[in-house]
């Protein structure tokens, strides 16, 4: 039988991680949570969460970064922004949750041959390679990444597509793809510059 | 005046119809449009989860293109409508993001001086070109079609000011002027999941599931979107879903379908044979006699 210390204590909190997420851009009003609960209540997939909205909020504050992080809630969240605009705070809940995913990629803690960071990481190549996204190739290399087993599983919605004329075999591009690179370059240079 | 055209990633693909759709409805009713020349991926929700910073460079070289002919944009997908707008208030309320959006356009040679209004065609249609217009020129009435119209979360939250963020009601305004008629839906601003259903494929189905659930319990013949992603996973999914739970033959088309069609376009110029569940059958039923 494993026994483990069920009451978090103050010196298990991380107060570099609190002084962060209070100062996250447009997260500045979390210190202003009443724990009220509307968000976990508006929420669509608080039944699926391991910590609410509502208790994300709190633990983030006080500083407990390893439960924030090990958070399945992170990773449900769909931007959705029910949270957010019944918050009676004012509290942007949904971009502190996009705050705290960031942080959970840039720290690389999730499972291994997890879906969403390679989504996004194959999303922002091809932005920076074409310009724009061509969804269904999109999907094919999320799932040659991840699981070929449910890319084969998808080849008849993939037919589907094809036959109602859904699913461009050839990549859309833009013209100036250059520009776009130059612009991606130059955020990167003024990020690091500004240190935001 | 003539607005410019976003039409987004998504139109081009698994969307065709809308844009088709919408194009038609724009043509029947003399909105004039321009597509933004050389637009590019306006990053979407997943580029805005993990780098917003980057994102709001990328939306603002669409918005810089647009300023320089026009003053309002029409944004038809729910992403894109999102980006461009939050992109417009993070410029302004943080002067930090304003540097390197100004930064990085001025490296190409663009600049944006925040003069552009980004709208929804549910917006426009609604406010610029008015319903009773639209039921003037309805040459196909859509004979009380029943309709559980779904927005999604996208076109209403946060930023939206045209309709009222907890229950809207101006895509029914508009498809009533052609003759449906809406059923009580209470869940048509709950989120569908969005890329739910490739990374987390369980809980995307429940969501998909009792969005369908509802408008069938609810008598609906036909769901109504205004988001590509809603339509594609509404659709697409609707079999799985079903097997998850119960089944369900739920055609869902977006408004702009059904505006076409009621204003006299051919049923195979506006995308309805792109569709997986058939609605023809439902059209013969109330005896609309589509073009």
């Amino acid at each position: 039988m494993e026994l483990k210390r069920t009451i978090k204590f103050e010196a298990d909190r991380d107060p570099e991680f609190a002084r962060w997420i209070s100062h996250t851009v447009g997260g500045e009003r979390i210190r202003h949570c009443l724990q009220c609960g509307l968000c976990s209540g508006k929420c669509p997939l608080s039944l699926y969460m391991d910590y609410t909205p509502r208790r994300l909020m709190h633990l983030s504050r006080e500083g407990f970064k390893e439960e924030v992080l090990g958070s399945s809630s992170i990773w449900l969240c769909t931007a959705c922004y029910a949270c957010m605009v019944n918050c009676p705070k004012s509290i942007n809940v949904t971009h502190l949750l996009y705050a705290l995913k960031q942080r959970a990629i840039e720290e690389k803690r999730y499972p291994r041959g997890f879906a969403i960071p390679v989504m996004a990481r194959q999303f922002s190549d091809m932005v920076r390679g074409s310009g724009r996204i061509t969804e269904s190739w999109l999907i094919v290399k999320v799932f040659l990444r991840t699981s070929i087993w449910r890319l084969m599983g998808m080849s008849g919605l993939g037919l589907k597509l094809l036959r109602t004329g859904r699913m461009p075999l050839m990549r859309d591009r833009i013209e100036r793809r250059a520009d776009v690179q130059k612009l991606l370059d130059s955020v990167a240079a003024t990020r690091k510059e500004l240190a935001i | 005046m003539k607005y410019a055209y976003y039409p987004g990633c998504s139109l081009r693909g698994t969307g065709r119809a809308y844009e088709e759709s919408l194009l038609a409805v724009f043509r029947a009713l003399d909105v004039e449009i321009e597509e933004i020349e050389d637009w590019n991926c306006c990053g979407a929700t997943t580029y805005m989860s993990v780098d917003e910073l980057t994102s709001y460079a990328l939306a603002g070289r669409n918005l810089a293109l647009a300023e320089q002919k026009h003053s309002e944009i029409i944004a038809p997908c729910a992403a894109c409508y999102l980006v461009l707008n939050k992109t417009q208030h993070y410029i302004r309320d943080y002067p930090d993001i304003r540097t390197v959006v100004n930064r990085a356009l001025d490296t190409i040679g663009l600049k944006y001086c925040d003069k552009v209004r980004v709208r929804h065609p549910l917006d426009v249609l609604l406010n610029d070109v008015k319903p009773e217009t639209i039921a003037a020129k309805v040459k196909v009435p859509l004979n009380g079609l029943k309709i559980a119209p779904y927005y999604g979360c996208q076109i209403v939250r946060p930023y939206s000011t045209f309709d009222d963020q907890g229950n809207p009601t101006s895509m029914e305004r508009l498809l009533e002027a052609c003759g449906a008629k809406s059923v009580h839906y209470p869940l048509k601003t709950t989120c569908c999941g969005g890329s739910q259903k490739g990374t987390l494929p369980e809980v995307g189905l429940d969501l998909i599931h009792y969005l369908l659930s509802e408008a069938q319990r609810n008598g609906a013949e036909v769901i109504t979107t205004v988001c590509p992603l809603c339509q594609f996973n509404l659709e697409s999914f609707q079999k799985e879903a079903g097997d998850r739970h119960h089944p369900t033959t739920m055609p869902v088309l977006y408004f702009s379908q059904l505006l076409a069609l009621a204003l006299g376009a051919p049923a195979d110029t506006i995308g309805l044979q792109r569709g997986f569940v058939p609605i023809k059958p439902v059209f013969a039923n109330k005896e609309i006699a589509y073009a």
